[in-house]
């Protein structure tokens, strides 16, 4: 039949069922070993973060002055020079597996104790969740943030203004925390939609300057991050906002009314905001997935021109999707003035901005993804500090590994080379989000 | 015919008129500050402008001026200039000359006012600040040009200067040989070029995102290896010298343009000539005929046997190159070592420059000088004891981009294929 | 030059583009390769300048075995093609396009504009082409586009030409024009192939005529060879050249337009006080060469594009403001003239694309909550009401082949209850069986009592379907006929010439020849002009 048969046109998938029932599904341990045979996207993403850590370990290691030592009589005791750079890189990583996960010392001195409540009195038990705590705390920021990186990407925009939507959110929230005197409960959630308003409202100028004059909004969300840098460190410095007999930028405390309650006892830092952080995942994936505007959304993004064709509002896409994307990554200022800090300083949106990117790269775009993402991520922050405490590691280490991680993500081709996986050398999913100037 | 490139005009083609009185309104706003604060602001005392520096041999006698009074006139005349383009659709040789003329009115009438009644400002001294904060973003404009006229965005010229800025002060001052170490601060800059091509062209990753993730890159390994290296070894690693200014015979003695273009750093007049190479390269070469060919329509120019692929290799190896020496500038040309992130937004505002000024080099220019006035207007400024806090000065350009993205820069001056890879069967 | 190509085979995954193909095109000779869309002609021709590489088969200039590994291998050995979609950079001048790649240069390396000039003028004249080197190519009409393209060939001393549909956006007049040029080179000793899948015009100028179908040479003809010949060579099963539809029964105004003036991009009028009514149960076609504002009378009939001036009605109510959900819910159905582009979201799986433009509403939503389970039963139906061939609802439309895309697209914009549906180009790029489907379906929405408005660049298409024709040029109708209308007539019109008397709407003077006379796709020549009915108005 001529219908299949369009020399130009590509012709259906080969599937050994054309009727349009699910095939068989094949044994899980066969699904496995395809997986990871043809370098699918876990196994790539497992691969991308096996080559980042080996690449981040060899810059550990030969930056050591102990292992370059080593290295410069290398003829003299070759094996002492391997040995001294596998120690240097394998403790750094140690030290970073204990600040982010669980560290055995700990443990240790639990299991001293002869009964569990003595364990709990003294405090060895919230030690050993510690770098748990830590690891979420960490990441609930990055979850915030990086939903909004991957919700605008749903949509076709790219969000780089993380860091101008923290700020917004991180103005209005503190503002809001420690000027307006409110009862207990009300006084969290009106700080935490305050956090919210404000990154929206960051988040509408983007998308509405994109939908009203074309403004690329790649461009002006970088220039909004420096504005809104700069705004901040203005009115960081105001009476309206600078703490009393302070010098240096930082704001009072908010209220306890208006913090976030911790999640197991004052001593680890984990607090409410991670739950928070976690239901905002599911909310973004019932809005993508499951109603009519996540459905605009996702039409808008995969092809805005057919988008407006079948009657949507393209324009109203972008408005809406980057004040709830600017929204999102104003809770992310939430967790920190709410949940962690209690206050405002110049430093306090850090790299959540750029961070995000990489979250939501990692994450693909997908609510799911970006938590696990995060939370990687989170791990990786968590045991930096660590890492850079026990062992002198520089904790910048830990940006040049997420770096490389997301670099070897989005380049498929690449890790299957460095692992000699096999794969289709198709253009995969990630080339449909290249996009120009032009749009 | 190009029906995908029209995509964004068919979505938002009806602002084509409000774009038009957009710009008209901004004309006006800039106008109306002119007359509504920094006329009335001026008082009824003079603005005096000194035109040579303390140790110049022929001095020129300082220009006073009426503040109040001029800061009207000024403002008038960008009212007017509002007027004009809010009536009729100019030419886009007018258009630029209207941008110009508002803004020049706006930053005298700025400066009138900052100036009533106080010490003389040295506006020769102003301007030699100026082309020097400009060097990075001229740099770093012409490597961003370089790769988006062959198609292929740079967002990572941040990370570029970074790494040249790294690069340069380890090597100069481990060797200390300056040249050396600018050499090295250009290869520095180079290598980002050189993932960034990979990655762009080879591994077809999307240019924005990539450029992000390079400047993140630069970031993390110039922040560790600084905290591992530099600090440790301060004195052997991170101290190298800065280039001594070098006046020119003849030209150097010109008043008030001898100091401000002819007595610099070997930096200013590097970029002179990658300014007149890049210009004249991309629009009187074959090469640039090719590269522009190939940023515009590169399945075209792949028919006529250029080589696209190579071609964009080449371009954003080489704005690397050039944006690894605005890097070392940073740190042999001004500071005289190494910081974290000491490029500190710089990048961007040479993607903004870049995009201010149309992906056209002069333009590039033009704006960077701009935002290097911005920049030099805002130190100078804090010695007056203006009552505007200097984070507002510094947000200018950034304002300056959004306002010109959106209302005043015309669609579509993005080469047609920038940042879409190109995929042969 | 004597040109041969041997055993050309190409497989782009499980597909065979080219299978074994041979070819030999003599010095000075105008070889024609015929097929219908997707045989695999392009992909042939993009073997032989270097484009794509075959798995096998090789290439022979005068008798010496060459291989291409890109364009500039095939320039060099004097070949030059000019591209279905014109490879010209819209932003560069003429003389810039004309010698990318083979600049002219002087001391000390700087582009010889004034050499480069001289020498496409006098290229320009010397084969009565008529183009400025100075003017800008994105500010040239199509048919001057083309000409810098032969040019382009020319300066390249191109010895084959390979011109590939060259006549699809040329008016009957821009064609003779071409084919003047045509003769003109091969009187100069070159050899020109010429690609179409337009049977008059290869019989009108080629001197041997290669049929493709389906990536395989199917036979050798001469140009005497009959039109019927030729196009079940083509489609490979005898083609029947009629649609079955009976006359027109057209009742009240359904789509009135009325003084509609639309601006293009660039704020210039596109349409230009254009009046022109639809009747429900009658298909108006409106004919005429691309580019002189059909694209946008469409976008702004949808509501995708403002109206500048004038007033557009549905069913009388006034739609000139309306968005486009608004038209849309009031009974408008659109199939655009770009499926992949306009008409489709390809990473969306079918269903999704069969509820893209009624998914806000009842039943396939509750308040904003998607009801996934309706999505998907209502797609399975439609799936298998439109015979559309996919693997399953969920596969994503990308994979599907052209004609299968269009029928998701018909199954949603049919789908509904219509008033009146607007197609833009409604068979494009299809095979004659897809063809066949979509012409079938949209004669069953007329005999339904839809207003149908249809755009087509093919005479063939509008000769098949209208009830009235309506020829556009440069925004305006320039006249409304009677199917019976001879081509020359038409094509006089597409030119913007004056024509006769406007044609009544179809129906009310039903000619006598109405449920036969439509011809399409292969339109044999010896029947280019059906007779004019007696009693028809024109003179």
């Amino acid at each position: 039949m001529t219908e299949q048969g369009g020399v130009g046109g590509s012709a259906p998938r080969a599937s050994t069922d054309p009727g349009g029932t699910e095939p068989g599904r094949p044994p899980f341990g066969k699904v496995i070993i395809q997986a990871i045979i043809q370098g699918n996207s876990v196994v790539v993403t497992v691969a991308a973060f096996a080559a980042a850590i080996v690449i981040g370990g060899l810059l550990i290691a030969f930056t050591d002055p102990v292992v370059l030592h080593a290295w410069s009589q290398f003829t003299a005791a070759p094996g002492n020079a391997f040995a001294q750079a596998w120690d240097s890189a394998a403790g750094a990583y140690a030290a970073m597996f204990e600040g982010a996960i669980i560290n055995p010392h700990t443990v240790a001195s639990a299991l001293q104790y002869n009964s569990i409540s003595a364990a709990f009195q003294t405090g060895s038990v919230s030690a050993i969740f510690d770098p748990l705590s830590e690891t979420a705390v960490n990441a609930t920021p990055l979850i915030f943030a990086g939903l909004s990186v991957a919700l605008a990407f749903r949509a076709g925009l790219f969000n780089i203004g993380g860091t101008s939507q923290f700020i917004g959110g991180a103005l209005l929230a503190t503002w809001l925390g420690f000027g307006v005197p409110l009862p207990l409960v009300l006084h969290a959630i009106v700080v935490l939609i305050g956090a919210f308003a404000g990154g929206a409202a960051i988040g509408w100028v983007v998308g509405a300057l994109k939908a009203w004059t074309g403004a690329h909004e790649v461009i002006v969300t970088i220039m909004l991050n420096y504005v809104m840098i700069y705004l901040l460190s203005w009115l960081l410095g105001t009476s309206a906002m600078q703490r009393p007999g302070r010098a240096d930028l930082i704001t009072p405390f908010i209220d306890g009314n208006a913090q976030l309650p911790h999640l197991a006892g004052p001593s680890l830092r984990i607090n409410a905001s991670f739950l928070i952080a976690l239901a905002a995942a599911a909310g973004v994936w019932w809005l993508l997935q499951r109603s009519t505007i996540g459905f605009e959304f996702r039409s808008v993004g995969a092809n805005p021109r057919a988008a407006r064709t079948a009657g949507m509002s393209v324009t109203g896409s972008w408005v809406l999707v980057m004040t709830i994307a600017g929204g999102l990554a104003g809770l992310a200022a939430s967790a920190v003035v709410q949940g962690t800090d209690h206050t405002l300083t110049f430093q306090s949106y850090g790299t959540y901005g750029i961070d995000a990117i990489t979250v939501a790269l990692l994450g693909r775009a997908r609510p799911l993804g970006t938590v696990l993402a995060a939370l990687l991520f989170g791990a990786l922050h968590a045991g930096g500090v660590a890492m850079q405490g026990l062992t002198q590691t520089p904790v910048d280490i830990v940006t040049v590994i997420q770096a490389l991680i997301v670099m070897f993500i989005a380049a498929p081709p690449l890790v299957r080379a460095m692992f000699r996986l096999r794969g289709a050398r198709a253009a995969g999913p990630e080339q449909a989000l290249a996009k120009g100037w032009n749009g | 015919m190009e029906r995908v490139s029209s995509l964004a005009g068919a979505i938002t083609e009806p602002l084509q008129a409000h774009r038009r009185l957009l710009a008209a309104a901004t004309f006006a706003l800039l106008g109306l500050v002119d007359i509504l604060v920094f006329a009335r602001f001026a008082g009824h005392s003079q603005a005096t402008f000194a035109l040579s520096l303390p140790d110049a041999q022929i001095t020129v006698p300082s220009l006073h001026v009426p503040a109040a009074p001029t800061a009207y006139a000024l403002g008038a005349v960008s009212l007017a200039a509002a007027v004009a383009r809010a009536v009729r659709e100019p030419s886009q040789r007018l258009r630029r000359w209207l941008i110009a003329v508002v803004l020049l009115c706006f930053v005298i009438s700025l400066l009138c006012w900052a100036d009533a009644g106080k010490i003389p400002l040295n506006l020769v001294n102003l301007l030699q600040s100026t082309v020097a904060f400009s060097i990075p973003l001229v740099l770093g404009a012409l490597a961003g040009c370089l790769c988006e006229r062959s198609g292929v965005i740079n967002i990572a010229i941040e990370g570029q200067l970074l790494m040249g800025a790294f690069g340069s002060a380890i090597v100069a001052s481990a060797f200390g040989t300056l040249w050396l170490g600018l050499l090295t601060g250009s290869l520095a800059g180079g290598l980002i070029g050189v993932l960034l091509a990979v990655f762009a062209i080879r591994y077809l990753v999307d240019q924005v995102i990539l450029g992000v993730v390079l400047n993140v890159l630069a970031s993390g390994l110039t922040g560790y290896l600084y905290d591992r290296a530099l600090v440790p070894f301060q004195n052997t690693l991170n101290s190298p010298t800065t280039f001594p200014a070098v006046k020119v015979p003849l030209l150097g003695d010109i008043p008030i343009l001898g100091p401000i273009f002819f007595d610099s750093t070997v930096f200013l007049y590097l970029s002179y000539a990658l300014i007149i190479a890049v210009q004249v390269g991309l629009f009187s070469t074959r090469w640039g005929l090719r590269a522009r060919a190939v940023g515009e329509h590169p399945v075209a120019a792949d028919t006529v046997g250029i080589n696209v692929l190579a071609t964009r290799y080449r371009n954003v190896i080489l704005g690397g190159l050039i944006a690894g020496i605005g890097g070392a500038w940073l740190t042999l040309g001004s500071v005289g070592s190494f910081g974290k992130d000491m490029s500190s937004g710089m990048g961007y505002i040479a993607l903004a420059a870049l995009v201010f000024g149309r992906w056209t080099p002069l333009g590039a220019v033009a704006a960077a000088l701009l935002f290097g006035f911005t920049s030099a207007l805002q130190s100078i400024m804090a010695t007056l004891n203006v009552p505007i806090p200097s984070n507002i000065l510094l947000m200018a350009p950034y304002v300056a981009t959004i306002v010109a993205v959106a209302g005043l820069v015309g669609r579509g001056r993005a080469p047609r294929a920038d940042g879409k890879p190109y995929v042969t069967s | 030059m004597k040109l041969e190509l041997r055993g050309i085979t190409k497989r782009f995954g499980s597909l065979v583009a080219n299978d074994h193909i041979d070819l030999t095109v003599a010095p000075g000779q105008i070889h024609a390769l015929l097929g219908e869309n997707g045989a695999g002609k392009t992909t042939l021709m993009n073997v032989l300048y270097g484009l794509t590489r075959p798995d096998e088969g090789e290439i022979l200039l005068d008798g010496q075995a060459r291989e291409f590994r890109s364009p500039a291998d095939a320039i060099g050995a004097g070949i030059g093609m000019v591209h279905q979609h014109f490879m010209l950079v819209p932003v560069f001048t003429v003389t810039e396009n004309v010698t990318l790649g083979v600049e002219r240069t002087r001391w000390p390396g700087l582009l010889d504009r004034r050499r480069a000039r001289r020498e496409v003028r006098e290229l320009s004249q010397r084969y009565g082409l008529n183009v400025n080197p100075d003017a800008y190519v994105e500010n040239l009409p199509v048919g001057v586009q083309q000409r810098v393209e032969i040019i382009k060939a020319l300066l390249r001393e191109a010895n084959v030409l390979i011109l590939d549909e060259p006549t699809a956006v040329l008016t009957p007049g821009e064609t003779e024009d071409l084919f003047r040029i045509m003769r003109e080179l091969k009187a100069g000793g070159r050899s020109i192939i010429f690609i179409s899948h337009k049977l008059r015009e290869v019989q009108a100028i080629a001197d041997t005529i290669t049929v493709i179908r389906r990536g395989s040479v199917v036979g050798q003809r001469p140009p005497t060879a009959t039109g019927s010949e030729l196009a079940s060579l083509m489609v490979g099963r005898p083609v029947e050249l009629r649609v079955h539809k009976e006359p027109a029964r057209p009742g009240a105004v359904v789509l009135d337009a009325d003084g509609l003036t639309v601006p293009d991009d660039q704020g210039n009028p596109a349409v230009k006080d254009l009046s022109l009514q639809v009747h429900a149960g009658e298909i108006v076609g409106i004919a005429g060469v691309q580019g002189n504002g059909q694209t946008e009378l469409c976008e702004a009939l949808v509501g995708l594009r403002p109206v500048g001036a004038g007033r557009l009605r549905l069913d009388g109510d006034d739609i000139s403001r309306q968005t486009t959900r608004q038209r849309l819910a009031g009974g408008m159905g659109y199939i655009p003239e770009d499926r992949t582009e306009d008409g489709l979201v390809g990473d969306f799986p079918v269903a999704d694309n069969i509820i893209l433009d009624v998914y806000h509403r009842a039943p396939y939503a509750r308040g904003i909550a998607l009801d996934l389970g309706q999505v998907d039963s209502t797609a399975v139906s439609r799936v298998s009401e439109f015979d559309i061939r996919t693997t399953s609802v969920q596969a994503p439309t990308s994979t599907l082949s052209g004609g299968n895309q269009q029928k998701v697209i018909l199954a949603r914009e049919i789908g509904r209850d219509l008033r009146v549906l607007v197609a833009s180009q409604p068979t494009r790029g299809l095979d004659v069986g897809s063809i066949e489907f979509v012409h079938r379906r949209i004669v069953e929405q007329r005999d339904q009592g839809v207003a149908v408005l249809i755009i087509s660049s093919e005479l063939d298409e509008i000769y098949a379907l209208a009830d009235r024709i309506a020829v556009m040029y440069e925004g305006r109708i320039t006249g409304i006929r009677p199917p019976t209308v001879p081509v020359a007539e038409l094509g006089l019109l597409m030119t913007g010439a004056d024509g006769g008397p406007a044609g009544e709407p179809a129906g009310t003077e039903a000619p006598a020849g109405t449920e036969a006379q439509q011809l399409y796709v292969p339109q044999p020549a010896e029947q280019e002009a059906p007779p004019a009915p007696p009693g028809d108005g024109h003179d």
